[in-house]
């Protein structure tokens, strides 16, 4: 096991990185308002009078908002506490109508979880690591600001004021860019397949704030500093490679770390201090007088348990057990909801179609995805979400492939004309005439021509260079337009070339 | 129904343990709120305060703490704090879209508002 380590002038360092992930709950209404959480609407037109703090107002929570965060926090096999509570944060800011956001400071939803990620992206198990979750709780978010409309005003859009949101505490369990990513890429899998936060980032639907320390391995841990919303796994890794590599030369200089708040710049990947004069933040948490307890009963809690989907780790280990896949194959059909959903359509079209068990055609169907599909996909710029070919297609033309009907090459230019027409490959092999022959009399006419043409070629051949049959083999496909049985073309040639 | 009372009691000792130091900081400093103390606190709640309503101000608010602080000679260790006077539990809403689209009534007492944006003086961090 590799170790992450600063090489600084006076040794080595260690980084100790927590993360704070904000993730967007996926709902229709607001957590405390019947406001609509719709993206991208005009400004200040999904605010009630609640989110925009009218005095008088009362919140009341948001039943589906609770139920998310609770089967987020069962799928981090975290404790679930039937008894909560919502706290004020007090502070003042523009965005902030109330003067205090109403979130979850002394009980939680949720407590202690897990998360597990793999550290080795071509053997999913070959390097494990546990991260602590300390707790989750829920909270609204605040109003958006826009500071470059006016001279001297700033704008203020409260359609994102009272929104839902998780905030996803980890323990400071990462020692690694590498391994802060790889715990960020694996909570937002989870929160797609749980259907609780969309996971887009490029909306601020799940933003983290970075906590990172150094120290000498084996010593206290040192002060941290904690880098405020980060919003992509990319700039996530570069704010605590730059912040890390910071505070090295800090204390190597002799001055000694400030626990502040900063800012990650993504043009120049470096992170700057957030205020000038650091307040020292007083929040004056204290229980909110508008919301009683929030006490779960378990009717509730079973049936947030019995909606959970299987979860990424499960049914990666599933594909390779009882599908047989490689662990390769495996931990990429998995680590999106979305494509383990596609793949397994495919999977259960494609054991309909050649009549077979599904794991007798998973192997060539996760492959043909993998490399044919991603491949295309990632030429036409769309994900999966947005293939043109549906997994009933592609099960079609995997079928055809599987029946000798066409061959894997031509089964590539199916492919693409499936694409570009969304036509079924059934019906392009019949219009376009691509079916395979193993008709002997028309390809043995065409090896004849093909050895006519070459004879100095067969002549080496005969003289022992070997490697020419492939030679022919190109050439007499070529000749067949790709639709003969490659099997009954190196069967006829072998006899030919004799 | 008779296991949930059961817990919720069981968090509720837990909850008074955790907000036993804030105590502890508020019984401390309650016994002399000091000028520095108000003004930090009117800081926090954005009052402005003249120096003679401070010097007024931190005995009176002395006195009240003081006051207050009585009812911590109660031993109340195994009492359950009150959430409400009547036994009643939150309710949860619905996930429906009922409320917004009213951006005139949100915008109408701002003191300015622009293109549907509240405008408020420049903050910046």
């Amino acid at each position: 096991m590799s170790s992450y380590r600063i090489q600084g002038a006076t040794g080595e360092w260690e980084v100790v990185i927590g993360l704070e992930v904000h993730a967007q709950v996926t709902s229709k209404a607001k957590l405390f308002s019947g406001a609509s959480t719709a993206f991208g609407a005009e400004p200040n037109t999904q605010v009630s009078l609640v989110d925009a703090a009218m005095p008088g107002m009362l919140p009341v929570p948001n039943r589906e908002c609770i139920r998310q965060a609770v089967r987020t926090g069962m799928a981090l096999n975290a404790v679930i506490n039937k008894w909560s509570r919502f706290d004020r944060k007090n502070y003042f800011y523009a965005d902030l109508p109330q003067g205090y956001q109403i979130s979850q400071l002394y009980h939680p939803l949720v407590g202690e979880g897990v998360i597990e990620v793999s550290l080795d992206e071509k053997d999913p198990e070959a390097e494990i690591k546990q991260i602590g979750v300390e707790r989750i709780h829920v909270e609204q978010d605040a109003g958006k600001l826009m500071h470059d409309q006016h001279p001297t005003r700033s704008y203020v859009d409260l359609n994102r004021s009272g929104v839902a949101l998780m905030e996803i505490v980890s323990r400071p369990d990462m020692r690694s860019p590498a391994e802060a990513g790889a715990y960020l890429t694996k909570l937002r899998s989870i929160l797609r397949y749980v259907g609780s936060c969309d996971g887009n980032m490029d909306q601020g639907s799940m933003r983290a704030d970075v906590n990172v320390s150094v120290r000498k391995p084996g010593e206290e841990l040192g002060t941290r500093t904690e880098t405020k919303n980060v919003n992509s796994v990319r700039f996530v890794m570069a704010a605590i490679e730059h912040e890390a590599m910071r505070q090295v030369d800090v204390l190597e200089s002799g001055s000694k770390i400030v626990q502040e708040t900063r800012l990650f710049d993504p043009d120049k990947g470096e992170t700057r201090s957030m205020r000038s004069k650091e307040e020292a933040h007083d929040y004056r948490y204290f229980p909110d007088p508008d919301l009683l307890p929030l006490v779960l009963d378990d009717a509730f809690l079973d049936e947030c348990r019995a909606t959970l989907p299987e979860l990424p780790d499960a049914k990666r280990r599933r594909y390779e057990t009882d599908l047989g896949l490689p662990a390769y194959n495996a931990a990429v059909l998995t680590a999106e909801a979305e494509t383990a959903r596609w793949f397994e359509a495919l999977l259960a079209e494609s054991a309909r179609i050649q009549k077979k068990g599904e794991a007798e055609v998973a192997k060539a169907a996760s492959n043909w995805l993998i490399s044919e599909l991603f491949g295309a996909l990632n030429r036409l710029g769309k994900d999966i979400e947005h293939s043109p070919v549906s997994p009933e297609q592609g099960a079609e033309l995997l079928g055809l492939v599987a029946d000798g009907t066409i061959s894997g090459s031509i089964a590539k230019q199916v492919l693409e004309i499936m694409l570009e027409t969304g036509d079924a490959p059934g019906k392009i092999v019949e219009d376009k005439g691509l079916k395979q022959t193993s008709d002997t009399g028309a390809i043995e006419a065409e090896i004849a021509k093909v050895l006519e043409a070459n004879q100095d070629k067969v002549a080496e051949y005969r003289g022992g260079k070997d490697k020419l049959f492939g030679f022919f083999v190109g050439q007499t496909m070529k000749a067949m337009q790709g639709k003969a049985n490659p099997q009954v073309v190196n069967e006829l040639l072998k006899k030919a070339l004799g | 129904m008779v296991a949930e009372v059961a817990s919720s009691a069981s968090v509720a000792r837990t909850r008074f343990a955790v907000a036993q130091p804030a105590r502890t900081v508020l019984a401390a400093s309650a016994m002399s709120v000091t000028k520095e103390t108000v003004a930090r606190v009117a800081n926090l709640a954005r009052i402005a305060l003249t120096e003679e309503e401070l010097e007024r101000l931190a005995p009176e608010l002395d006195n009240i703490i003081g006051w207050v602080e009585q009812l911590g000679e109660v031993d109340t260790a195994n009492v359950e704090p009150t959430t409400a006077v009547i036994p009643n539990t939150l309710r949860l809403r619905e996930d429906v879209v009922t409320d917004g689209d009213c951006r005139d009534d949100v915008l109408a007492n701002a003191p300015q508002a622009e293109h549907g944006f509240f405008a408020v003086p420049k903050v910046i961090e």
